[in-house]
């Protein structure tokens, strides 16, 4: 089948990449430009691994088709950190053992960052609501939303 | 993996009593989380190769099926297709064994079917193309030609006479005489004369329960990248619970040398035992010989659900006697799993489990592996335990509520206690079923007040825990920090516990050490990372291999110093001289000698081998306050605490993750969590949105108290924590559900739909 040339800006840099217009972003994104960090943990749309932000809105990177990258902004956990210095959130991550095995990290981390962007100070329902779209099978959550409100604490008194 | 791995342990490795700590109990950040929250570690399908094709499988849409043609020339001939594989392709010199002692003929029927297809999902051929769309549309083009047979996926129906049969002669010799072909193993355990104990009961309970399979529901699916030559040597990357475990299956389904397969264990995104067998890796492998290119195979979610192990279900019967004090006098328990078309439900640990908690006089355990056209079952975290604890927890809370007696009070009475004749046989050592009691009864969940249309439930738990073949090096380097290589793939953060057990013996900083999962060509044979056996065994191992080099790092202060070794001591990472010749020189810092040890008498590293077998039994006490929408049926856990036995917590922020882990899993059980088989046999759920795993949204906090019981079987006191937890929780809620809407469930999970019924029921009644 014939491939399709596509333009789109990834983490702040610009990228261009052929696609079959089967393929899915979260292939495009993993298997043609080397950017692994988001994950297929069902390619349904059922468990948030592969988000992503697409001009600042959360998608799941596997409901979307890489041909639809065309012109559009895109955002994936490589581009949390800033250059040596992680972002709050991976931090709290870390510092409260919010992940175990770390394979719904990247999903949660892309989740938690849009929501923070969009509500600086989520109630515990909030954070639990906006993340019931990533599943994580190891912690039981409890961890995970800590170190999300401790983030957003964190980063409420740096700014 | 062979059931009797799991068999319950003896100690031999001496608790070295209590003491101060300087590392062990600290909650460092773990050594691989920057790698984890940047995306930069590597899972199963995030390796590529050059030259690199990708696979996909064929798998039955049938339960239960003859496989009369299978032609792939037609997937052959398509562009960009460069291999094909059927059974044909996999080794001939596989021997077929009754029961669970033919364990590699299984996996490999399993992996690719022979003369039949077992159950929805079975794998039938394999295709490599340069593109996954290319690999899946060759699948389109391989014609099968299937003739359709009777199916059975019930655990009770399978035992019926006139079931269709599996396989015939499956079973092995523990079989009675006269029973279904379908049932291929047999337990009998228990002490004492049930019947006379049932006889001094003020109440006995008799009631039948049974579980659903559920998914163990890693987020990873399975995933590995092989390259096999036509030389026989080959490269296997892959996600998986045993590395050494993935190495000897493959090398026997291929017909090559163990040493010439060289496998390295990826970042593993969960396995909770789904991950300890084998199921794509050989298929890869088979590809990668015949088209000569390496082969990646990636798992889609509906492959999990369909085709790798959930756990059995089961079909219990329990029977117990309770005197009007609470002392029980009987316990009696039938159980009947299921575990998919193949030997191997852990029906002995379900049965040894059951009533593993109570100090009994009179108990007896019966249990039945069964044979249904389902896939293969896999361990699922304390493989077993769980149904056992939800039938028998269930019973002694109703013996409870009838008799009016506080439910923690009685199993207090009843605890198995230090010299306990357990219900599966030996005598504990040093337990902590009793303080885990305690601690649940002094916490202050146990006394808060409850909204109405809330219940309170109670239960315990048990499991063995494991040790098993160990080996771990450790190798410091001339600047004195230290490299520990260990052979367990790492799960949950048990890099921070091997790095902190590891910094408490050298005495140097926990951040100068590096532990790295080493591959099967880097260290002697391990264990798959399975029965709780991580923090136990590895970190015995790291323990006794970080003393071995202190060994010699004393050797070269004695023979700098011109003394004997016995006289220099190892204190806070400095060999120091003590006895007669105490204060003679200077403590000599661990980073001196490493500075000079090329010219002092080489590299410095220690070594352990060895099959520890003390893993610590572990038990834990839950409570849960859970609420039930009498409109909808829906129940909602609103408190949930873990109480549970660590033996000593190397790392209690990862320890508690373990309890927590477990405990969201025990919820997805009871409540929503099940394997729905239609009509036609065919599984019709195969995916997270009907297959639905507790999300965020469902949960409350939960909360953690650690015990600390020594195991006597650990130098500091470890036992494993990973298992014990999902084990009290079915009970626990289903004895919520109960207080809170006076509706008993003996059927999980405990959906919406089965509380409505049963409330109607008590509505009827009234
Ligand atoms: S992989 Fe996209 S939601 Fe699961
Ligand atoms: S940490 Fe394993 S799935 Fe979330």
């Amino acid at each position: 089948m014939t491939k399709i040339h596509v333009t789109a800006r990834i983490n702040g840099d610009e990228v261009e990449f052929l696609c079959d217009p089967r393929e899915t972003m979260l292939d495009v994104l993993r298997d043609r430009l080397g950017l692994i960090g988001a994950k297929e943990g069902c390619g349904t749309g059922d468990c948030g691994a592969c988000s992503i932000t697409l001009d600042g809105r959360l998608v799941c990177s596997c409901l979307m088709l890489g041909v639809e990258a065309e012109g559009r902004e895109i955002g994936t956990v490589e581009g949390i950190a800033e250059g040596e210095n992680l972002h709050p959130l991976q931090r709290k991550f870390i510092e409260h053992a919010a992940l175990q095995c770390g394979f719904c990290t990247p999903g949660i981390l892309v989740a938690a960052k849009n929501l923070l962007e969009r509500n600086p100070d989520p109630s515990e329902e909030e954070v639990r609501y906006w993340l019931a779209g990533n599943l994580c099978r190891c912690t039981g959550y409890d961890k995970i939303i800590r170190a999300v409100l401790d983030a957003a604490a964190e980063m409420r008194e740096a700014s | 993996m062979a059931l009797d791995e799991y068999r319950p342990q003896e100690g031999d490795e001496a608790y070295e009593g209590p003491r101060e700590f300087r590392q062990v109990g600290t909650r460092p950040d773990r050594p691989d989380g920057f790698d984890k929250v940047t995306g930069r570690a590597r899972f199963g399908a995030d390796m590529y190769a050059p030259g690199m094709l990708h696979a996909a499988i064929l798998r039955s849409p049938h339960a239960h099926a003859r496989i009369v043609r299978l032609d792939t020339s037609k997937a052959e001939a398509l562009e960009g297709v460069k291999a094909v594989v059927t059974r044909a392709d996999f080794s001939k010199n596989v021997i077929f064994a009754p029961g669970t002692v033919g364990e590699f003929w299984n996996i490999l029927e399993n992996i690719m079917a022979g003369e039949k297809a077992l159950y929805d999902g079975h794998a039938v051929a394999a295709v490599a193309a340069t593109t996954p769309l290319i690999a899946r549309d060759a699948l389109k083009l391989i014609e099968v030609e299937y003739e359709i047979l009777p199916h059975v996926t019930d655990v009770d129906e399978a035992m019926k006479p006139g079931a269709p049969v599996i396989r015939e002669g499956a079973a092995d010799r523990s079989v009675p005489e006269g029973m279904h072909p379908n049932v291929v193993r047999y337990h009998e355990s228990g002490h004492g004369d049930v019947e006379a104990g049932f006889a001094e009961a003020d109440l006995v309970i008799e009631d039948h329960f049974t579980t659903e399979a559920t998914h163990q529901g890693y987020i990873e699916p399975h995933a590995c990248l092989g390259t096999l030559g036509a030389d026989g040597k080959g490269e296997l990357w892959c996600c998986t619970q045993g590395h050494w475990y993935v190495q000897k299956v493959c090398a026997a389904l291929l017909d090559l040398e163990t040493a010439n397969l060289r496998v390295t264990a990826s970042e593993i995104g969960g396995g909770f035992g789904g991950k300890t067998t084998v199921f794509i890796e050989p298929v890869a492998l088979a590809l990668s010989r015949k088209a000569g290119r390496p082969v990646k195979l990636v798992m889609s979610r509906a492959e999990v659900f369909r085709a790798t192990g959930p756990t059995a279900s089961a079909s219990m019967d329990i029977r117990i006697g309770m005197k009007k004090d609470g002392t029980i006098t009987a316990a009696q328990g039938t159980f009947r799993l299921q575990g998919g078309a193949f030997p191997g439900a852990p029906m002995e640990f379900t049965a040894m489990c059951a009533f593993a908690c109570y100090d009994l006089r009179h108990v007896r355990q019966v249990g039945y592996d069964v044979m249904t056209n389902r896939p293969k079952q896999a361990a699922y975290r304390a493989p077993g335990s769980p149904m056992a604890a939800f039938a028998v927890e269930s019973v002694i809370d109703e013996l409870c509520n009838r008799l009016g007696l506080d439910p923690i009070e009685v199993r207090l009475k009843n605890a198995a206690r230090e010299g306990t004749k357990a219900s599966y046989g030996p005598t504990y050592p040093r337990i902590g079923l009793v303080e885990t009691l305690e601690a649940a009864r002094a916490h202050p969940h146990y006394a808060a007040p409850l909204k109405p249309g809330q219940g309170r439930g109670i239960s315990c738990g048990f499991w063995f825990n494991y040790g098993g073949e160990t080996s771990v090096s450790l190798a410091l380097s001339e600047d004195g920090s230290a490299q520990v290589m260990v052979g367990t793939p790492d799960i949950g953060g048990s890099r921070a516990s091997m790095a902190l057990m590891a910094a408490e013996v050298l005495g140097i900083p926990y951040e100068n050490i590096r532990v790295t999962v080493a591959d099967t060509g880097s260290l002697g044979y391990n264990e798959i990372s399975h029965g709780s056996r991580v923090t136990y065994a590895s970190g015995l191992a790291t323990i006794k291999a970080a003393r071995d080099a202190v060994r010699k790092l004393r050797q070269r202060a004695a023979d700098k110093w011109g003394i004997d070794v016995e006289a220099v001591d190892w204190v806070d990472g400095c060999a120091v001289p003590s006895g007669p010749n105490a204060g003679d020189f200077d403590p000599l810092p661990l980073a001196e000698i490493t500075k000079t040890m090329g010219a002092t008498g080489g590299p410095i590293s220690g070594h352990f081998e060895a099959t520890p077998e003390g893993a610590g039994v572990s038990f834990a006490t839950h409570i849960v306050d859970a609420e039930v929408d009498r409109e909808t049926g829906k129940t909602r856990v609103v408190r949930y605490t873990v109480v549970q036995d660590a033996g000593k917590a190397i790392h209690p922020t990862y320890v508690e993750g373990q309890f927590q882990g477990g405990a969201a899993q025990g919820i997805g059980w009871a409540l929503n969590e099940e394997y729905i088989y239609g009509e036609d046999g065919r599984l019709q759920n195969p995916g997270f949105l009907d297959y639905r795993i507790p999300v965020a949204s469902d949960l409350p906090m939960i909360d953690t108290v650690i015990v600390e019981v020594p195991n006597p079987g650990h130098p500091f006191g470890v036992r494993g924590v990973g298992e014990t937890s999902i084990c009290p929780p079915l009970a626990a809620i289903a004895n919520a559900v109960s207080n809170a809407a006076g509706v008993r469930l003996r059927d999980l999970p405990m959906r919406p739909s089965r509380i409505l019924d049963e409330l109607e029921k008590q509505r009827d009644d009234a």
